[in-house]
């Protein structure tokens, strides 16, 4: 074994540790704030993963979006819902996890055996390497344009109802003259939509 | 530098890992009583399907890396849905004072 390739299997153990126990934390933890955090750090290390797999466009893509944009909105939701809150104890909530584990247990001795079972034509065609950055932009722009631009406009359209969605509540008389204001479909002033039935 | 994937890990490494990943969010999606830990684990679902269109790409397909333009398009679609959810979620908020996954069964029969 070469130097090279030990380095490679080393690093992929390391990356996939983390990944596993970062995973693990993820949902395992009771601080939400750790668990984003946490999260930060899978996403790094499957773009770490990508770097082994020689394609270093989509781990600078993973980094940019995953760390740097999805996280981060994770971290600002945490921080406008944060509120100390203690969840009421449900009956039967160990049986739920236990059921939902013997699930999810199956579902993963099926996947693996999937995995180690099946004959994958290995080693294929050999791999594009460095030049795999040119070749995504050759097929975002030729056999992918549709799917390229289905995907701006599906960027858009998720821009758009995030900002409703989340808007706050709004004024219905302007601030400067007092008059009010119509402010049409999309804003609304705040009233509970749902009922809470837990209450009464 | 072509050659440097050199199959010294062998691609079900890769795919059981992308299996364990996706359980473990399977599973913290079933069981996260807080809606932003559902995200979560919808992230990291979405990771472990990345991760094995990459190491299908780069084990089996040789020069047409479509399995990377499949995880470009993963990673937007996701990053909607996460700014989607998150804005659902803020919303919910607001108007059920509450982020616990139980609370939420107004659609219940």
């Amino acid at each position: 074994m070469t130097i090279a390739a030990s380095t490679e299997l080393i690093c992929f153990v390391i990356l996939s540790g983390v990944i596993i126990t970062g995973g693990l934390g993820v949902i395992l933890l009771r601080n939400i704030v750790y668990s984003a955090f946490l999260l930060g750090g899978v996403f790094m290390a499957v773009a770490g993963l990508y770097l082994l797999l020689n394609a270093s466009f989509v781990a600078a893509a993973q980094i940019l979006v995953y760390v740097g944009a999805v996280n981060v909105l994770i971290l600002f939701a945490i921080m406008l819902v944060n509120k100390k809150e203690d969840l009421k104890p449900i009956k039967g909530l160990q049986v739920r996890r236990l059921l939902s584990g013997g699930v999810c247990a199956g579902l993963l001795a099926l996947l693996i055996r999937v995995d180690l079972t099946t004959p994958w034509p290995v080693p294929g065609p050999k791999a594009i390497g460095e030049k795999a950055t040119e070749r995504i932009g050759e097929h975002l722009f030729t056999d992918y344009l549709l799917p390229f631009e289905l995907a701006s406009v599906l960027l858009l359209m998720a821009m758009i109802g995030a900002i409703v969605l989340a808007r706050r509540d709004v004024l219905l008389t302007d601030v400067g003259t007092g008059d009010s204001v119509d402010q049409g479909l999309i804003e609304k002033p705040i009233s509970p939509l749902l009922i809470d039935k837990s209450k009464s | 530098m072509v050659e440097s994937i050199n199959y010294q890990i062998p691609l079900s490494a890769f795919l059981v890992l992308a299996s364990l990943l996706f359980c473990i969010g399977v599973w913290g999606l079933i069981n996260s009583r807080n809606a932003v830990r559902v995200l979560m684990s919808i992230e990291l679902m979405l990771n472990a399907v990345n991760i094995n269109l990459m190491s299908f790409s780069a084990y089996l397909d040789g020069d047409l890396i479509r399995g990377q333009v499949f995880s470009v398009f993963v990673i937007t679609v996701a990053a909607a849905e996460a700014a989607v959810g998150l804005a659902i979620l803020l919303s919910l908020y607001r108007n059920r004072i509450t982020i616990d996954m139980e609370n939420f069964n107004l659609l219940r029969w």
